[in-house]
């Protein structure tokens, strides 16, 4: 049985928690040990946020530390940036093209890094890039955004798609279920087209 | 069946497993979910109380009762509890009384990195200390089970990487709890002098007990392994260390005060070298040491945040990691913000534009001491602005009050600002308070409160009237104001702020993030009317972004508080879509 660590990051507000909520029900599903960790409370507020999920033979520790991610899935652009030394040498970067600006930046303070993205990709061979808000406006709702990146991670893991499918529909409100495996199918064909 | 399940969820899945049936808490992070999770069940009797330490006295009094009870409540809750619960260890209990108390190592949220673990120290009390979900469960039924075999209550120890992980837990079904009897027993209830000085005996013989039962329980354990390197810990560090030792032999305690030393010293003396790893202050290492035995602990692990895996690795083995980045420039920090629509960002802009100085206090509303409206100049504990203003005014007289305002959120001025005020009517002082009433518990995630109208189950109850009960108290000049009305606003804190005699400033406007909040639609610049004088950016509103020669809104964080709309003095800011009607 192989581990798998998967950093998830972004800004309070973005959905992350259910995000990293999906993938850990999926892995025990497949009869992995599994630990997740969260932060809840005062960071919620806008600020950045992490969710580990942690899978394998046996879990002792909750905590991805640095170079430990075999994927890390980041939900904002300078999130990326700021957590990549978490990233295992060779590990999957996945990055959704968005910009959410961090106070120091709206007030003019401090600029927003530019051409993330790129300079990424140059030095991180695994980096995939997707405009998830726009595939997730496109299937009827911008809240589905997670679900979408979801998909994506899908593809680049041995878990079952199957069992994810079953995970989104225990974990999301009925009436968002249709929506929600829409959202995942474009994220799972999204790498592969 | 095994579900993935947060510790605090466990913590609560365990109570109900016990046979709990009455839970009082007051929120806080990392504490909080424990209690909203057995607010779902419909077995248990459960409730937010005013504070901490009321929680405890209703638990207490549900235990001396005859049920078996449950309270949770962050690190710094212990501190309000504290009184009631140094006594209640003498008394001990009748059905079984068990405290969480969720240490926040690190400070994710919290004021302080305190460690709860001296306070089962000091009050004579045991504690448990879970690793993970399943141990949350587990360990709570069995702490109802000591609780009541020892006539001792029990406290449980989390820290905030058990309480909000997760990880897999085995379900079973609720114990069905028979009541115990009341029976007045004055002598073991009534702490008066002569009856305490017997109790104190008690406690001291329960202690011995209490360690004996240590030696043999299976919440302390022996891992052997590699006899060259052995390791004591609990808890989360216990996790960090098995990750960073997978080949050495463990203590691993459950049960963490009192600390069985027989099982120590067997364990001392089975290996040749030995490690103490626990997270904040040396408990077991200094209590170890004084039992003559030698470890490797805190000269070399820090007393302070949390550990994890490369830290234990890099101080006792040496193994340092090291990380060559190909980006070295400084990724801009991005700290938590007031939300768009947040109510207080109006009310501390009017207090950085006055330039007040502001004894804060504890909530969202701490948000408004960071750039760009530094507005706060304190932030002790919970209630501690209001006697804070009072002492200031006391140091330096009234020119200085005439520049001093307390500034409180209704949940806290509930929990322990009402005293405080109390404190400035009776000694007459003068100051000025606002009371920044968002209609919830907004910081640890909207919990209904004694002034929203609503009980922990959402069911409708009295509600505290604010007005009255500053009133009540001899405020006389109480004003309630909404914030979002600027100027009024404005005006209304420089009038109260010049009366000779204490006020009271209701600031009041629901949370953002509160379906009565009611914003809809978000607004955008009208570039021909805008002159670009950043008036706007003086809110700090997150969704209103200076891009140096001209202003944009983010229309996916903008929700139309309409706030903004309030401070441009050219009316360019319309709302989105209607430009050009
Ligand atoms: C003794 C203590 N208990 C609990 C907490 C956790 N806590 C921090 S802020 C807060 C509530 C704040 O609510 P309110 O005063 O209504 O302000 P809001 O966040 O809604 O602006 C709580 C419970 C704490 N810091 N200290």
């Amino acid at each position: 049985m192989n581990k798998a660590n998967i950093l998830l990051a972004g800004v309070g507000g973005q959905g992350i928690i259910l995000a990293s909520r999906i993938i850990g029900n999926t892995a025990l599903m497949n009869s992995y040990d599994v630990k997740l960790s969260e932060v809840h409370g005062m960071a919620q507020r806008g600020g950045s946020v992490i969710s580990s999920v942690k899978m394998g033979e046996k879990v002792y520790s909750p905590i991805i530390e640095k170079q430990e991610a075999d994927i890390i899935l980041a939900f904002e652009k300078l999130e990326a940036l700021r957590w990549i030394e978490y990233l295992k040498p060779g590990g999957r970067m996945i990055i959704n093209d968005q910009e959410i600006m961090p106070v120091s930046v709206t007030t003019g303070k401090d600029s927003y890094p530019e051409d993330i993205i790129s300079r990424i990709k140059a030095h991180y061979d695994n980096t995939v890039c997707i405009d998830a808000l726009k595939i997730a406006r496109e299937c009827g709702n911008i809240k589905v955004l997670n679900t979408v990146l979801i998909g994506l991670t899908a593809s680049f893991m041995e878990l079952g798609k199957e069992d994810r499918l079953k995970s989104i529909r225990e974990l999301v409100p009925e009436r968002f279920v249709e929506i929600n495996i829409k959202a995942f199918e474009r994220g799972y064909n999204y790498a592969k087209s | 069946m095994k579900r993935l399940m947060l510790g605090n969820e466990a913590i609560a899945w365990g109570a109900y497993e016990a046979g709990v049936t009455v839970a009082s808490s007051y929120p806080g992070t990392p504490s909080t979910e424990i209690t909203e999770h057995l607010a779902g069940c419909d077995e248990i009797y459960s409730e937010w109380s005013p504070n901490e330490k009321v929680s405890m006295e209703v638990v207490i009094g549900a235990s001396i009762a005859g049920a078996r009870a449950i309270t949770a409540m962050k690190h710094v809750g212990l501190n309000v509890a504290a009184d009631p619960l140094f006594t209640v260890s003498y008394t001990g209990i009748n059905g079984g009384l068990v405290i969480v108390v969720a240490d926040d190592p690190g400070m994710h949220s919290s004021q302080n990195e305190q460690d709860s673990r001296h306070y089962a120290r000091a009050a004579k009390v045991p504690m448990l200390e879970p690793a993970d979900s399943q141990e949350c469960k587990d360990f709570i039924k069995m702490a109802f089970e000591i609780s009541e075999n020892f006539d001792t209550p029990v406290l449980i120890r989390l820290s905030t990487r058990v309480s909000h992980s997760l990880s897999s837990v085995e379900l079973a079904e609720r114990e069905d709890y028979k009541l115990k009897g009341y029976k007045k027993d004055f002598v073991k209830y009534v702490m008066m002098p002569a009856m305490a000085r017997k109790r104190h005996l008690i406690v001291e013989k329960r202690m011995r007990d209490l360690k004996e039962f240590g030696e043999n329980t299976e919440l302390n354990r022996i891992e052997w392994e590699n006899r060259s390197i052995g390791v004591i810990s609990s808890g989360i560090a216990y996790q960090y260390a098995r990750e960073a030792f997978p080949e050495a032999s463990f203590l691993k305690l459950g049960m963490i005060y009192p600390l069985p030393e027989k099982m120590i010293a067997d364990f001392a003396a089975g290996v040749d070298k030995l490690f103490v790893v626990e997270e904040l202050e040396p408990f077991f290492e200094e209590q170890i040491k004084a039992m003559g035995i030698e470890v490797i602990g805190k000269e070399r692990l820090p007393v302070t945040g949390e550990l994890n895996v490369s830290i234990i690795r890099e101080k006792l083995l040496g193994e340092k990691q090291s990380i060559d980045l190909p980006f070295e420039e400084k990724t801009p920090m991005r700290p938590p913000v007031m939300c768009p629509g947040c109510p207080h960002r109006a009310t501390f802009h009017v207090l950085s534009k006055l330039k007040l100085t502001v004894t804060g206090d504890i909530g969202c509303y701490t948000l408004g001491a960071l750039p760009p409206l530094e507005a706060v100049d304190t932030c002790i504990c919970m209630g501690a602005s209001i006697g804070m203003a009072h002492g200031m005014e006391k140091a330096r007289g009234a020119e200085f009050r005439k520049k001093t305002v307390a500034v409180i959120g209704d949940s806290t001025f509930i929990h322990s600002g009402i005293t405080g005020l109390i404190d400035v009517v009776y000694n007459k002082g003068n100051s000025m308070v606002i009371i920044l009433d968002n209609s919830i518990t907004g910081m640890t995630g909207h919990q209904d409160n004694p002034t929203t109208g609503f009980t922990i189950k959402g069911e409708p109850t009295v509600q505290v009237d604010l007005v009255k009960l500053c009133e009540a108290v001899g405020i006389r000049r109480v004003k309630v104001v909404d914030p979002f009305k600027l100027k009024e606003f404005e005006r209304t804190v420089k009038e109260e702020i010049e009366a000779d005699e204490p006020s009271v400033i209701i600031a009041r406007r629901p949370c953002a993030l509160l379906k009565k909040a009611s914003y809809g639609g978000t607004v955008t610049i009208d570039s021909d009317l805008c002159i670009n004088c950043k008036l706007c950016t003086a809110i700090a509103c997150p969704a209103i972004l200076d891009k140096g020669d001209h202003i944009e809104i983010d229309e996916s964080l903008c929700n139309g508080c309409l706030l903004c709309v309030e401070k441009c003095p050219r009316n360019a800011i319309v709302k989105a879509g209607v430009e050009n009607e």
